[in-house]
This record gives structure tokens, sequence and C-alpha cells, in this order.
């Protein structure tokens, strides 16, 4: 860490003697960039087709097929170095080789001297700032599945490879080795995710590796200026892993340490299920990747122009989204209000929110909605028109629709990727209860349960939720609850 | 010998080599590649050992820069054809020998 | 070889309807059927492609259609352009069986230009090598004596057309590759500027140096040839984003500047350097101005350029893994199964330079040899741009000596590298060359002049190898 880097929040407790002990991480972050083609070639960058067929002479690695550079994937590289607060500079390409079946031509295409974005900084929502190294373009590998022996890599049989993930354009986002913590690590990862979903570079979904994660952890003594002998750890398919992992190789390493030993620096792979980092068994070969500048590229030098019109269709990034929401809740909002504006920022949700907001209806009532009912499947929810939401948001603000309706009417609007909302309350019959029926309802429940409504006459306000529930069940949950309440302090009034 | 001031290409640096571009020899042939490379360094020599401090690499012939293509999708190959050119091939994907070491 | 047989000539008479384009390529199938056996300039003969493509040939003619400039001309391809559905295998083991899914760019403009392909020619195994004796199939003999090599690289394009089985082919120039040859067989050769052809669908030798060329039986064909294969491509990311220069070969030499380069004359033998002092005159007799210069930078060329093709080759031929297409030899694990494959599929010409350029690149080495490559070549395209201030071309021998004998170089790499020591200068600097037959040395055998110029002054290369032409008459 550079001097007068800010400080991280306290580091993690790990180990026997953990508080002598300071946790030490940078992470590598490679995002799949959100292009419609590779980087390379026209060949569809997209997830989840069939084996081998996204497949061209150029991704394939045919012998006599040259590589020529996607412009979007450029133009989403300076919006991630933008929103870094990363330079954008000239830059080149160079081979880096190394054999590997995943890879069809044996060297990876990546900028390696000449970066296209460096330097830069992410601030994290605990007031932390991580320094970024650099964000560079390269080209993604194929995906390799090991078969027999349950899949494991290092007593699989055989392997078997799908080469349509070869040549999608990655940035990969190299931290400072700023963060001192398992749970900074995470925030760190959570807040670059949103700020790249922000950007429109990335899906940010983690779970079909459009976003991975390599951590460089090391630990030293407190106090100590230098930095510890590092291990990389791999195959960190989700912020849970990469906490995790963290926490626990820096327990191990600290471990080490207290026995006398010494840190050896490997790459080491995570095991989810074992909950450990293993050591990852390599070829005697050291690695020498041979780099040299890719003789079938030329140089990249974005033109200034270029450069402002990439920085200017940035949109609100995540800090100023959170910013938003707050402002929209107001002063009196609760710590549970403020996490789920965090997570409902990093789902990309927020845009709901303001809509609905903007359209009449009360903030927390519109940001529960988000957090809960679209959080339950994000991506469907993407595809959700803003105003459709903030029409749905309206009839349930307005006492139209139940909360419960409201859920089932936003379930289906989510599955169905649209529609109108008051049109999908009447087809499931949906309709508010007129008033003088919702009070002939209460009183029949009343009257059906005389001790439980005199203990409640007396004062026992608990019983409101009993006749309510009563209530509900008659009208098969088409009563508004709050209207219900209100009947029952009426008729307690009244009584009285 | 070797005007570059550097030392002759060893017999170890040779299979070292080998290793690295995944290619097996002999000792015949480590002896043969070993005295041959040698003489092509040897006679490289004159130029390893000019001073061109200063001098900028020139990479590439041409002053070309910022070459790219619109990012608009093209014809993919036909699945089949693609893999009838495969030695080895199971359930649509190209099959491989167990693979000891995951990538860097 | 007479203008008669000439592409030009040939694709006339095919546009008139004077000649069958059917006819036409099945007397160049018949030539390479007697001839080739011996010879053999050819890996694979694609005859009914040849005939189905003549056929369209003719039907457009008998349309009313125009089939292009080479309406029915029989064309032989180096057997590293990518053919589609059409073996291309490098004469390498390693590809044995490959048949691209793919045309090359020069492939599919040929094609366009009316063109019949009959065939892939013999080459060095992915053009490593100066006599094509490192073609893992069979060597290619020179048609002008069959104990000697044609030269190579493109060995097989050179002896296809110099024994007249086709007028015209197309080969590739790293080093020298279709230069050499052409000056060993007696043809011309053009190696255009870097960039100015496509190299997409052309396997990789040293992708920095690689070019694209026609080999000929005239000056007039190999500036067609050009015309039908130049200009840009936007698969090839180093394509040059202009038209294929347009050559005016009737221009001459009066007025032209030419400067006889001592670096290409004074080390080669005498019976050549005869030749070339001869080419000199016949271009002062047409008018050129004609002075001695000298570039003391080419004399680094060879060296310079043996650290940087073979680094680049390590790289390019790193695909060749056993998991995609070509050969596999089993293994254990995968990479045991690469290092079988590999070892059982390349030949020792190149494994040679894979080492030699595994070895440049290679940590502790790359300032010292990679790097150092790449200010040479620096210092080389400086140098040229001194020279050309002064003249407008210039001139000197294509190889140090006419063709050699077969098996006289092949168990001494360094002495074969040493072959290519005139051509190099102009695949370091991206510029155009081109080999033209003049006399013959001692030993009866062609010499071959060449001619060098800067970047992308193809039209004024190809009028002053017109004066050669006639001059050699």
């Amino acid at each position: 860490m550079s001097p007068g880097a800010p400080a991280g929040p306290a580091s993690d407790l790990v180990g026997p003697a953990a508080s002598d002990w300071e946790t030490v991480v940078g992470l590598e972050v490679h995002c799949e960039l959100k292009t419609v083609t590779k980087l390379f070639c026209g060949c569809p960058n997209s997830f989840g087709d069939e084996p081998d067929t996204n497949v061209c002479p150029v991704c394939l690695g045919l012998p006599g097929s040259l590589p020529v550079l996607n412009e979007q994937a450029v133009e989403l590289a300076m919006r991630i170095g933008a929103a870094l607060q990363a330079e954008v500079r000239p830059s080149t390409f160079h081979r880096k080789n190394y054999f590997y079946p995943d890879m069809p031509k044996d060297y990876q295409i990546s900028q390696y001297d000449e970066p296209i974005n460096v330097g830069g900084w992410l601030d994290l929502p605990d007031g932390s700032r991580v320094g970024i190294v650099r964000a560079h373009l390269e080209e993604d590998t194929g995906k390799t599945t090991h078969q027999g022996a349950g899949g494991r890599i290092h007593s699989a049989d055989y392997a078997l490879v799908d080469y349509n993930r070869a040549g999608v354009p990655l940035v990969e986002i190299v931290s400072e080795p700023d963060i001192r913590s398992a749970a900074q690590a995470r925030t760190y990862a959570a807040e670059l995710r949103a700020v790249l979903v922000a950007t429109g570079a990335s899906d940010g979904r983690m779970e079909e590796g459009s976003l991975r994660v390599d951590a460089n952890v090391s630990v030293r003594r407190v106090g100590e200026q230098r930095f510890g002998t590092r291990c990389e750890i791999k195959n960190l398919n989700s912020l849970r892993s990469l906490a995790r992992a963290v926490e626990h190789e820096a327990a191990r390493q600290v471990a080490v340490l207290e026995a006398g030993g010494a840190v050896v620096q490997e790459t080491r792979h995570w095991d989810e299920e074992a909950g450990r980092t293993i050591a990852m068994r390599s070829k005697e070969e050291a690695f020498d990747y041979r780099y040299f500048q890719e003789p079938d590229l030329v140089p990249l030098a974005p033109d200034a122009a270029w450069q402002e019109r990439a920085a200017a269709s940035i949109g609100l990034l995540p800090a100023a989204r959170r910013h938003r929401l707050l402002a929209l809740l107001g002063q009196d909002r609760t710590g549970a209000q403020e996490d789920q504006v965090q997570s409902v920022v990093d789902q990309g949700l927020d845009d709901f929110v303001v809509a609905a907001v903007s359209a009449g209806s009360p903030a927390p009532l519109a940001l529960v909605r988000a957090s809960n009912e679209l959080a339950a499947d994000v991506g469907a929810a993407q595809r959700l028109e803003p105003s459709s939401f903030a029409a749905l948001c309206k009839l349930e603000a307005s006492g139209e629709l139940t909360a419960t309706q409201a859920k089932a009417v936003l379930a289906e609007l989510v599955e169905a990727g649209g529609g109108d909302p008051a049109a999908v309350a009447r087809s499931k019959g949906f309709e508010a209860m007129s008033a003088d029926s919702l009070a002939g309802v209460v009183a029949q429940v009343v009257e059906a349960n005389p001790d439980e409504w005199r203990r409640y006459a007396a004062g026992d306000d608990k019983l409101a939720g009993f006749f309510t529930g009563q209530v509900m069940k008659v009208t098969g949950g088409k009563a508004d609850g709050k209207a219900v309440a209100a009947e029952l302090r009426g008729r307690r009034e009244q009584q009285a | 010998m070797s005007s570059g001031g550097r030392p002759p290409l060893s017999r170890d640096e040779v299979a070292h080599v080998a290793v690295l571009a995944r290619l097996a020899l002999t000792d015949e042939e480590l002896d043969r590649f070993t005295r041959q490379l040698a003489q092509v360094l040897d006679h490289a020599a004159d130029v390893a050992a000019l001073d061109l401090g200063g001098v900028v690499p020139t990479a590439h012939p041409l002053p070309l820069a910022n070459v790219l293509r619109p990012d608009e999708p093209a014809p993919c190959l036909d699945r089949d054809e693609v893999l009838g050119a495969a030695p080895v091939v199971e359930d649509g994907r190209f099959r491989v020998p167990r693979i000891v070491g995951e990538a860097p | 070889m007479t203008s008669g047989r000439s592409a030009a000539a040939l694709a006339a008479a095919v546009r008139a309807q004077e000649r069958r384009a059917a006819d036409v390529v099945e007397e160049a199938l018949a030539a390479i059927t007697a001839g080739d056996g011996e010879l053999g300039a050819f890996l694979h003969v694609a005859a009914e492609e040849a005939r189905a493509a003549a056929e369209a040939v003719d039907r457009a003619v008998a349309d009313g259609r125009d089939p292009g400039p080479l309406a029915g001309v029989p064309v032989a391809l180096k057997d590293n352009l990518c053919t589609r559905g059409m073996p291309t295998t490098c004469a390498s083991r390693i590809l044995d069986g490959w048949r691209p899914p793919y045309d090359a760019t020069v492939v599919t403009r040929l094609r366009a230009a009316g063109a019949v392909i009959v065939g892939k020619t013999n080459m060095d195994e992915f053009a490593m090598g100066s006599s094509t004796e490192n073609s893992a199939i069979r060597p290619t003999r020179n048609p002008r004596d069959s104990s000697r090599v044609p030269g190579g690289s493109s060995g097989g394009s050179a002896a296809a057309v110099a024994a007249g089985f086709v007028p015209v082919a197309l080969g590739s120039d790293t080093g020298g590759s279709i230069r050499q040859p052409a000056a060993f067989c007696g043809t011309v050769g053009l190696k255009p500027t870097y960039g100015a052809v496509s190299r997409y669908g052309l396997v990789a030798f040293a992708s920095s140096l690689d070019q694209i060329g026609p080999l000929t039986a005239t000056v007039a064909d190999a500036a067609t040839m050009l015309e039908v294969i130049g200009g840009h491509d936007p698969a090839d990311s180093t394509s040059i984003d202009r038209p294929a220069p347009r050559p005016a070969l009737d221009a001459g030499a009066d007025g032209l500047r030419v400067g006889l380069c001592r670096e290409l004359v004074d080390g080669v033998a005498a019976d050549v350097a005869r030749q070339v002092r001869a080419a000199a005159d016949a271009l002062a007799a047409a008018g050129a101005r004609v002075e001695e210069v000298s570039i003391p930078e080419l004399g680094w060329c060879l060296s310079a350029y043996y650290l940087l093709a073979p680094a680049e080759a390590s790289s390019n031929l790193a695909r060749y893994d056993g998991v995609r297409y070509g050969l596999r030899k089993d293994g254990d694990d995968v990479a045991a199964m690469n290092v079988a494959t590999r070892t059982a599929g390349f030949g020792p010409e190149v494994k040679r330079r894979i080492m030699l350029g595994t070895y440049a690149l290679s940590a502790g080495y790359y300032d010292a040899y990679y790097a150092q490559g790449q200010k040479v070549r620096t210092r080389v395209i400086e140098a040229f741009d001194r020279a050309y201030r002064g003249v407008d071309l210039l001139l000197g021998a294509t190889t140090p000596s006419t063709a050699f004998r077969l098996g006289e170089r092949v168990d001494d790499p360094l002495a074969m590298y040493l072959s290519d020591v005139c051509t190099v200068p102009s695949n370091l600097a991206g510029h155009p060359a081109i080999s033209v037959p003049f006399g013959t040395g001692d030993d009866g055998l062609p010499v071959g002049a060449q001619l060098l110029a800067p970047a992308l002054e193809e039209p004024r290369l190809l009028a002053a190898a017109a004066v050669l032409e006639a001059a050699a008459r």
C-alpha cells in the first residue's frame, strides 16, 4: 500500500494470534464485455448456446485466420476506465504464449506493457478507497469440462473443450494491494460489479462467469512495511466464495508463519465444498510467456473525441445511484432501508424505484417491492419496463390492490416480461373491496369470535392481527390489510 | 565466438527450450540442435553486439493504427464441419486427454 | 516462355471466345500429368474442381457476362494458402488431411477474376527453407536441371510456372521465398509491399514479414495478378487501406535513377554479379541513370531476420497441438499428447526454427535477440529511406548463386540460410521487390536480377522490370 492510502475497515481477526497480523489483498477481476460479437471476430458473444456453435476460423485459431479488433469492446473498455478514474493511453496487444487446450492458438492476445487504461481508483461505500493499477483488454478462453472421477480436475480421465467462449472480450481490472480484509475484498468486488453494470460494460452475472475474480493474498505483522509472500487464489465464482477464500487463505498463511514456516508463492485453487484453498499441481515447466507484440494487430490510440464520448455515455455510477435513493427516502430512513438501497443498486434495480416514486408512490413501498419481488429474479426483472413497475406500485399505494395481490401481479409481470398491471389484476379477479362489503365481512368475523372481540375491545391490540387474518380468510386475500385495521379501530371506538 | 559477450548456448538450455515448445528431442537431436542453434546465434553475434541504445524497435513495417471492426455479427462455421476436422470429439465438443495443472 | 502462353493472352482468348476455358484447363492438367511425376511441383491436383470452374467461366462467356481479367487462366497455389474443401497442408505431416472450411482472400479474389485453380504446390514445410527439400512429402526438382533444387520455399509454384504447367502461380515471401525460387527457375517473382495483399488465409510463418505474391512467366502477368489479389481487405488488420496499385508497364526507365547496390552484388558469385551488371547496363541503355550505392546496414539483415522470423514462427506454430485439426499422437495427458503430436508432425527444419524462436523470446534473451532484431529493423528502414532520397530503385542480385544441387545444403542450416541474404532486407523493411530472369550463369542456369523499391512503388518497380524483361529476350 502506498503511504497515505486511506485505511480500510479494521482487519479481520484471523489465526491464533490474529491481532498481530494484517491481511493484504489485491484483486484481479475479469469482466466479460457486453458486446454483440467477440473481441476479434463476428461470432456471437453469448452464454449458454450449444457447444462449438459460435465459432469461426478466427476464434478457433484455424491456420491462416487473422484477428480484427471490435470497436465496441474498445468503447466499453474506455467506459470502464472512465468510471474508475483511469487514464486512457495509446496501447498495443501482445501474445502471451503458453499451451492450454482451451486456448485455440496456444497464445492469448492480451495487452501487456501498454494497456488501454492506467491508474485510477474505486471508492467503496464504507468510505475506503482502493487504487487501480490497470484495466486492459484481452480475449477469453474456451471452456473445459473435466470428465470422469466426478469432474475433479486432478483425477479426471479426460476433458472436453467448447470454444464458444474463446475470443469473448474481457477487461481485466487489477487493483493495488490496498485491501485489508475479506469483508473489504467482498465490498470492493460488489461495488466494482455495480460500477461495471452501470457503465453498460457487463451484465454482472458472476454465476454465469461473466465476472471472475482472482485474489492475491498475503499477510504481514501489523506495522510491517514490506509485503509478505503472496498466493494467488483462483476459482472464486461468487462474492461469498471470495470472502471465505480470503479469510481461509489468510488464516492458513498465519498458521504457516506462526509455526515457523514460510509461505510459498504459488497459485491455489479455492475448493468451495471443502472450504479451503489447495495448491495447484502444475507441470514441472516454469511458465515463460515469451510476450511479444502481436504482429497481426496494429496499435490502438483512441482520439480525445472518442474518449470523451465514451466517458459521457456512462450512466449514473452506483455511488450516485445510492445517494439518489437515500435522498428519496429522506432523513428518517431505517438501517434496513439503507441495506435495501445498497442491494437494489448492486442489482441494477434502482431505476425502477425512481420511476415508481416519480409516478407518485411512496419510496419505502417501491423500495420494498424492488428489493424483494424484483430481486427474486433480477435477470427477468430487468426486462420489465420501469413504467409498468411504477403503475403497479401506484395501485398498491392507493389501496386498489392489497400487498398480497400486488406481489402476485408483480410476479406475473416479471415472468411475462411486462404488461399492464391493472389488466393483470383484473385477469386474476383482484379488485379492491368496497368499504360497505368490507364492513360486512368484519361484522361477520366479530360476531363469530365474541371472546377475541371482547379482549380486543378491552385494548389488547395484538388481536388486530387475528381479526385481519380471519377477514383475509373470508375474502380470499382480497381485503386491504390497512382498510381492515381501520375498520376494526372504527368499530372499537364506536363501541366505547 | 560470441562477440556479443554471451556464453555459448548450452545443451541444458536447448533442452529447456524444447520443453517450452512442447517438442521431444532425442539425445542425438539435442546435440545436433545445440550445435546448429549455436552456429546461427554465433552468426548473429555481431548484430546482437551492435550498440542500438535509443533506437525504437520496429514491431511492424506499417505505420497503421486503430484498425477496428464494427460490433456486427458474421456467420459462424457449421458445427459438423468444425468437429469433423478434429481428431477426437465427444458430445459436440473437442476431446483431449486429462489435463494436469490448471491454466496459469 | 512465349507470350502466347501468358495469362493475359489466355484470358483474352477465353473472353473473346477464341478458346474455351475447359480446353485450357485440360491442357494444363495434361501437362501436369505428363511432367509432374518427375518434378514434384504439385502436392494436390484439383482436377474436378478445376474442370467445374472452367465450365463456369465458359458459361459466363457464352451468357455474355465477363468472367474477369483472369478468365479461364489456370493458377497454381502454394499449399499454405487456404482453399475451402481442398487440402491445405503446408507440406507438413501435422496438417495431413486438413481441408480448410474457408478460402483465403486471395483465393476468393482469384476465383472472382475468373481464374481456375488447378492445384496446390509443394513447398518447404511451413515455408521454412530455401530449396523445397524441407517438404515432408517430397522434394521438387528444378525444371531447368532436375539435379538442382528449384529454390524455396515457393519451389513448387516456381517449378509449375517454369515447366509451363500454368502461366501464373501464387507463392508467399517471408525472407525471399517468392523471389529466390523465381530466380532459380527463371520466372518472374514479385513480393509486394507488406500490407498490399491481404494475408487472410495465408498460413502464417512470420506474420510481420509474410507477403503473398505472384510467380509468373511475364512481368505483365505479375502486374495483372497483383491488381487482382491486391487492395484493402477488412479481414486483415495489417492490410493497407487503398486500392491495388495500377501498374503502367510501358512507362519505361527513361530518367529513372537506379542504384546498383554494392551489398547486393559484391558478395555474390562472379557469374551472377556479371549478369546483374549487365542488367544495370540494360537499364542505362533504356535511359536510366545508374549509380553505385552502398547501404552497409543491409549486412545486418540476415542475422536480424533469423532472430525475428523464427520467434514469430514459434508462436504461430503453437496451435498445431493435436486438439482441433490435423495430426494427433496420443499421450497420457494433454501435454504429453501435444509433445507426441508436435514431435511426430514437424520436420527437423521446422523444429529447429521453433527452438530458435522460442529461445530468442524466452526470459533473459528477449532484449539481446528479439528486441535487438526489431531495432536493426528500424535502422534498416532508415537506411533504405536515406538511399531512396538519391535513387528511385535499387538493383542487385536475387540470390548469391544459381540453383544449387539437391542435398548440397540440407545438412548445413547456416549455409542454407545464407541463400536468403539478398532477399531478406525487403521483408524487414516491408518494401516491394521483384526478381526478373536475366541471362544465365556459367552453368547455364537462370540468374535473377532483383529490383527493390520503396513501399507502394510497385508501378515503378514493374515498369523497370518490364525493361529488363525486354532486354533479356
